[in-house]
């Protein structure tokens, strides 16, 4: 076992994680830990923009976004933290393009900008040009603009090493992680002041997604195995516009430029049901479109998918705004964007829920937002919450450099306010034991089936429409594939590189996240954002204007309510 | 469809080389072989090991040779290679385990052209102008993924430990033909130097290996110019 002490350590590399580590390099000793090396994050998968209210090339004021994120949340959302949100993002957005970030220019030499789904001028009159775009891999430019800092600040990267434990003092302040080196299968103890989680999302919970096969909630699970609750789990996000059958993600920037979707008839349905901003509805409704429109036979060729026809748009602007994108279509359906319609599906794309924070992205327990000292999360794992019910096209990226800075100023803070605590005695015992019961059996059955079953049964029963049965019959298999979890077989029993054990600890993190999911799916008797029951239809804002918290406990999953933050906008009925 | 794939296996712990082994896999045209990797590794044999993260062709994690040419797995559909495909390591890299190779040299020599932007003070408000001419003039290298396929493609990285390789000049020049940037002396010093771009004998092998189709030997000699007209 080896033995190391930082003032800070990051857990993860991808934009949330990096833009911490900026503030705090130079400044105090810190490690960022990472399975992936850094720029393979999926972060850079990030395509469409990120949001700023510079504008650059049109009015727009911090205020019109804070409102869009509001109500695009179904005023879920923390407006406290919104505001935070839209007011640091000019100056965030700025801090990048002063590091080197490429965006894309306007004639005078600024930063372009350009429309996203449900960001509006003068709260919800039109689409309005709110989003900075480096052509259509935004994501790619900032994950490489933050790494490149990263090597320019000298921090110390801890490239490919698992996390497997969180470690807290018996008063449950956080003094550090356990990780495993992947390249030895040797097991390190970093004991640390602060602990930042910044692990990214767990689209691979669901069976189609946009999400790397590394996006399994490795970090949340394992903050939620130590006790601390996970916020808002029932609101995941399914993205209108992923490629049929594979998921892989066909940006927001394609209807932002004009992109229109289309049924079976050529119809541009999204009119019928949001006549304001039509295709540029918000991605909850968008993906429940699609949903009816299949519903009721009107799929292409009767089956489960649309088309997004960009055929009509300029070719130049297609090669020069869209060119990954529709490269994608090219290369992975054999469908050429300019001439046919690119069938699409909605995709499971971002979870809005995850580890609860303030909004200096200090880890929260309870109702009454009380900290633990230490601890901090920040990005997709996450959840301030800025988002709600449903997340806005380009806010993660702002919500990775907005609260990935204010987390890693606050550790800044911490770290020079306060000592090492003292760590657990035998901190590895319980990472040891998680391996070594997955390398302990000889035979048995693998994670394939389990982690197929439950992408499958998550897909059919907790995506975009869900409905009591549905959930139930999800919670009972989920216990079922839990069972069979508990005596799965690791074929590899190596010490280098051992992948088949790193997809099996995996499985088992997915499993956390899906319990949360579907616990919380089935206590919300309501209808919100992208939480959609067909039982209970409406929003419900007296019951349910208000965050859910899941803990683990002895007695089985419990959930308590915690308050919304209501500053400036009153809940309003959502239409578009 | 059934296809075979000969897969050039290695664990450090048993083997003492490199040696093939054969799977029967059954795909549809349209699957990556990275869905047929997955296959061989879910059902046949858990212990086959490479990289890979976001299954395409944006992170740059499952570069290998596939029917002898550099690709990613992720970026390449089954239908395109035939019933019988072989894959391997990239070559010029100590050999992990399985399909993974060793990373660290092939970062070494990106960090080691200063991939950062190097500019005077920023303005106090507002961003640094640019206009968008000056932006295409390094829109291609902007699009590097840092999979090392050029690197690993080019045999004269095959034959010196020491060439930064194609991958590194070409962050190079995402920098030094930056508007913004101001470090371009020091980076075309780094690669005037014994391990810089004069080793490169424009063989083309790194644009064809390219998965983001940048003009890699292209912009290798646009850096071979500046330094001809910059007479470092
Ligand atoms: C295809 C796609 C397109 C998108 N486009 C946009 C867009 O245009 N605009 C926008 O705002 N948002 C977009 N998003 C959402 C946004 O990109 C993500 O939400 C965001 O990048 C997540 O960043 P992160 O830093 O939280 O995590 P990630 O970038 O996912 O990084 C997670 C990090 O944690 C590490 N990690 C994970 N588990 C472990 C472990 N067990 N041990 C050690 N390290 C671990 C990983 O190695 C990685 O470094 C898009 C998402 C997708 C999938
Ligand atoms: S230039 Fe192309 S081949 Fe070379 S590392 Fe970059 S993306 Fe890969
Ligand atoms: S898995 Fe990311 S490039 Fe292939």
């Amino acid at each position: 076992m080896a033995y190391h002490r930082y003032d800070a350590v990051i857990v993860g590399a991808g934009g949330a994680g990096l833009m911490a580590a900026i503030q705090l390099a130079g400044h105090a000793n810190i490690a960022v830990v990472s399975k992936l090396y850094p720029p393979r994050s999926h972060t850079g998968a990030a395509q469409g923009g990120i949001s700023a209210a510079l504008g650059n090339t049109e009015e727009d004021h911090w205020e019109w976004h804070m409102f869009d994120t509001v109500k695009g949340g179904d005023y879920l959302v923390d407006q406290d933290a919104a505001e935070v949100l839209s007011r640091e993002a000019i100056d965030a957005v700025i801090e990048l393009e002063h590091m080197g970030l490429p965006f894309n220019r306007t004639p005078e030499g600024k930063i372009d900008q350009r429309r996203f789904g449900g960001h509006t001028r003068n709260y919800g009159e039109a689409a309005v040009r709110r989003a900075c775009y480096a052509a259509d891999r935004t994501g790619h430019m900032i994950i490489q603009t933050l790494y490149q800092q990263g090597i320019k600040h000298n921090v110390n990267f801890f490239d490919e090493y698992h996390l497997l434990d969180i470690l807290f003092t018996d008063d449950g302040a956080c003094c550090g992680v356990v990780v495993y080196e992947i390249k030895t299968g040797e097991l390190h103890t970093i004991h640390a002041k602060t602990v930042l989680i910044a692990s990214g999302g767990y689209g691979r919970v669901f069976k189609i997604t946009s999400n790397a096969l590394a996006g399994t909630g490795d970090g949340v699970a394992v903050a939620y195995r130590r006790g601390i609750p996970l916020m808002d789990m029932e609101f995941y996000q399914f993205h209108p516009t992923g490629l049929y059958k594979l998921g892989i993600l066909l940006s927001e920037a394609a209807r932002g430029e004009g992109g229109i979707l289309r049924n079976n008839d050529g119809e541009a349905f999204a009119e019928r049901y949001a006549p304001t901003l039509k295709d540029l509805a918000p991605r909850d409704m968008v993906s429940r479109f699609i949903h009816q429109e299949v519903k009721e036979g009107r799929g292409i060729d009767g089956k489960d998918y649309v088309l997004l026809d960009v055929s009509h748009l300029d070719p130049d602007v297609i090669d020069q705004k869209l060119p990954d994108v529709t490269d994608f279509a090219r290369v992975y359906l054999g469908v050429e964007p300019k001439t046919e319609g690119v069938p699409i599906q909605p995709t499971a794309h971002y979870a809005m829920g995850g580890i609860p924070t303030n909004i200096e992205g200090q880890v929260i327990y309870d109702p009454q937002t009380s900290v633990v000292p230490g601890f901090y999360s920040a990005g997709e794992s996450a959840c301030v919450s800025v988002h709600g019910a449903n997340r806005l096209g380009t806010n993660s990226l702002v919500d990775l450099v907005v609260f990935g800075r204010r987390a890693g100023r606050h550790m800044l803070q911490h770290i020079q306010e306060s000592d090492f605590l003292p760590l657990p005695p035998n901190p590895e015992d319980v990472a040891r034991a998680e391996l070594d019961a997955l390398l302990s059996r000889d035979s048995g059955e693998r994670a394939t089936n389990i982690r197929a079953e439950m992408q499958e049964m998550m897909m059919d029963n907790v995506s975009v429409v869900r409905h009591e049965p549905g959930l139930i019959e999800a919670r009972d298999k989920l216990a079922e594939l839990r069972n069979r979890y508990d005596s799965v077989y690791v074929q590899d029993h190596g010490k280098t590189y051992n992948t088949d054990l790193l997809e099996a600890l995996e499985l088992g993190a997915m499993l956390d996240c899906a319990d949360t999911i579907v616990h919380g799916a089935l206590a919300r008797q309501e209808s919100r954002g992208a939480h959609y029951r067909e039982d209970f239809e409406a929003r419900d804002d007296k019951e349910w204007l208000a965050h859910s918290l899941i803990y683990r406990t002895d007695e089985g999953l419990q959930l308590r309510k915690k308050p919304v933050s209501i500053t400036r906008f009153e809940p309003k009925e959502r239409k578009y | 469809m059934e296809v075979t794939l000969r897969i050039k296996r290695f664990n450090p712990e048993q083997d003492e080389k490199p040696h093939f082994e054969e799977y029967q896999v059954d795909v549809e045209g349209t699957d990556r072989v990275l869905d047929a990797l997955n296959q061989v590794k879910w059902i046949h044999d858990g212990t086959l090991t490479y990289r890979r993260s976001c299954a395409h062709g944006i992170c740059g994690s499952d570069a290998m040779r596939i029917n002898g040419r550099n690709r990613l797995a992720c970026k390449i559909l089954m239908k395109d290679l035939g019933k019988r495909i072989t894959i391997e390591p990239l070559i010029g890299f100590k050999i992990e385990k399985d399909l993974l190779v060793d990373m660290e040299p092939f970062f070494d020599s990106y960090k080691a052209i200063k991939p950062y932007l190097i500019a005077d003070d920023a303005p106090s408000a507002g961003e640094r102008r640019q206009s968008p001419e000056e932006r295409a003039r390094f829109d291609d290298t902007t699009k590097c993924i840092l999979c090392a396929s050029c690197t690993t493609a080019c045999p004269v990285t095959w034959t010196s430990d020491d060439f930064v390789g194609p991958a590194a000049i070409v962050n190079a020049h995402r920098f030094i033909f930056d508007s913004r940037d101001s470090g371009a002396l020091d980076r075309l010093r780094i690669l005037n130097s014994q391990s810089g771009v004069w080793r490169c004998r424009t063989i083309f092998n790194c644009t064809d290996a390219c998965p983001r189709d940048i003009k890699v030997t292209d912009a290798i000699e646009q850096v071979k110019r500046a330094l001809m007209a910059e007479q470092i």
